[in-house]
């Protein structure tokens, strides 16, 4: 019994570990995309300026 | 760390591989309409003969032009240019690709290359498509309305598409695939936020050339983003875990 438990639990905080890994690969995502994407720099606007109105980025 | 690992290092390789095509596709198809439309961008004011004369010559220098601040820093026209838009394109399909990916990991995990590609078909869907149909591809020297308030729908169209597609793809009930179809049509019933006027000095018809080259250009890189994603991901099958029944 006790084993079974002990497994249980680990297979619990596996797949809460796995879910926050994602999570922060998916946080990575969004921060790449709102950073090259929607940044209000004037140099950043004017270095991905072709690559934004080519992605149908709201740019300016 | 070793799945974030993983996905990122998935991510890396598709999302490299779908910018370097998309780079390719834009400096073939849409580049040349956003140079040919700032020649009009600077003609804006005067509005002479002489500047429609130059329009085909003088799109470098009218790209010169086209700058809000005059000290601000901007890439040289030619090679300079060209590389911090396959700079911007390479880091973006990776972010994209992470998105893709992640998402379709808490799906059960992309089992093939074919998984991949409809995965593809999605993100299209959810951030080229949805958001075209309010706010189409704009090129320099067109009239749009507030940029917050036009990023704020852009947002909420992008999210509420991807939202209603997985309800309407992972979830086997009629009801819910009813509020998916909801999800994606509210933001259209809403409406994007539109210019007080859409008069402009580009052509008609050098605008729908602009939309659909976008379009099909982004339609490309999605497909190939996912397809990649989908090959990469069999690759790391052992680490990420055994992909799970899934779509397609």
């Amino acid at each position: 019994m006790a084993t079974h438990a002990s497994t249980t639990h680990d297979v619990a905080s596996s797949a809460q570990s796995r879910n926050l890994q994602l999570a922060l690969a998916g946080l990575l995502g969004i921060f790449i995309i709102g950073f090259v994407g929607f940044s209000q720099l004037q140099a950043m606007h004017n270095a991905g300026h072709d690559y934004r109105h080519s992605m149908a980025f709201p740019c300016h | 760390m070793s799945i974030f690992r993983n996905v990122v290092f998935a991510a890396a390789l598709a999302g490299l591989c779908a910018g370097i095509v998309m780079t390719v596709l834009q400096t073939a198809f849409t580049v040349p309409l956003i140079l040919q439309a700032e020649t009009f961008e600077a003609a804006g004011s005067g509005h002479s003969h002489e500047a429609h004369g130059e329009a085909a010559g003088g799109a470098e220098d009218a790209a010169a032009a086209h700058s809000h601040d005059e000290d601000a820093w901007a890439p040289a026209d030619g090679f300079e240019r060209a590389a911090y838009t396959a700079l911007a394109n390479i880091v973006t399909g990776i972010g994209f690709a992470l998105l893709l990916l992640v998402a379709s990991e808490f799906a059960g995990g992309l089992a093939n290359w074919r998984q991949g590609l409809f995965w593809g078909l999605a993100g299209f869907a959810a951030f080229t498509l949805a958001p075209g149909l309010g706010l189409p591809p704009e090129l320099p020297a067109m009239p749009a309305a507030d940029l917050l308030s036009r990023q704020v729908w852009w947002i909420a169209t992008v999210a509420l598409t991807a939202a209603g597609l997985a309800l309407i793809a992972f979830r086997a009930s009629p009801l819910m695939a009813l509020i998916g179809v909801a999800l994606i049509v509210a933001p259209h019933v809403v409406g994007a936020p539109q210019p007080v006027s859409h008069e402009t000095p580009v052509p008609a018809d050098l605008h729908h050339r602009f939309v659909v080259a976008v379009t099909l250009t982004n339609l490309v890189f999605w497909l190939v983003l996912g397809t990649m994603a989908g090959l990469v991901r069999t690759r790391f099958a052992a680490r990420l875990g055994a992909p799970r029944a899934g779509l397609a």
